[in-house]
């Protein structure tokens, strides 16, 4: 299945990218996350949450579907 | 009752003092109102390690942002009697000095705007995927997070 990974504020900076299409087989967002991190190093440390599709979900949470997954640093509105 | 679907609440820059008193005066013709409530988020020079902060460069997951905004006013006009609610934040550079955050609620009585904009304040401030990025005055950085 593909993924539309997402990044923003210090995640971005992270990985000098703010969008890329992944494929995976089904997997749960820990497991995605460990991924991502062999590939972007300097996620590692991050404190973060992450959205699919627009809602926030558990790291335990299993993706079997396309979806677009953002990941999401500390907010700061206001 | 004033209900709307979501909406964009972004403004590119800081929210003009003209804005907001323009925004005030729509309000003069709603006359079943007899308490507004507003609250202006201004951006902070803070000193960090003998470094001021100049201004933040807000960005967002707009989509998700938005439809924030607008679950929090949906629960907000279900939990207080308001006549109606307007949500502004910036996008963007914001200087320090300037408003970044516009929140203005209206309603018959006093009490409820009270209640009212403290609880949308802190739900901007809990659900709202924004994220700042606060410059200093020799142009390096550092992120905001909301305590």
């Amino acid at each position: 299945m593909q993924l539309t990974i997402r990044y923003f504020g210090m995640l971005a900076e992270a990985t000098a990218i703010t969008e890329e299409q992944l494929q995976t087989e089904a997997c749960s967002v820990s497991q995605l996350l460990e991924k991502l991190k062999i590939q972007y190093p300097k996620l590692s440390g991050k404190d973060f949450k992450v959205a699919i599709n627009q809602q926030l979900v558990a790291h335990n949470h299993i993706i079997n579907t396309e979806a677009e997954v953002a990941l999401l640093p500390p907010f700061a509105g206001g | 009752m004033e209900k709307k679907k979501p909406k964009n609440v972004f403004i590119q820059g800081a929210i003009s003092p003209e804005f907001i008193g323009t925004s005030i005066a729509k309000h003069q013709t709603k006359t079943s109102i007899g308490a507004h409530n507003i609250f202006l988020g201004q951006v902070r020079a803070d000193e960090i390690d003998g470094k001021v902060i100049t201004a933040i460069n807000y960005t967002a997951y707009d989509e998700m942002a938005n439809q924030k905004f607008y679950e929090i006013r949906e629960t907000t006009f279900a939990k207080f009697d308001l006549t109606c609610m307007h949500i502004y934040h910036s996008l963007g550079t914001v200087k320090a000095g300037e408003i970044c955050l516009f929140v203005f609620v209206s309603s018959p009585r006093r009490k409820v705007v009270f209640e009212a904009l403290e609880y949308v304040v802190e739900a901007i401030k809990a659900d709202v995927p924004v994220f700042g990025k606060e410059i200093f005055e020799d142009q390096t950085h550092q992120w905001k997070q909301n305590s």
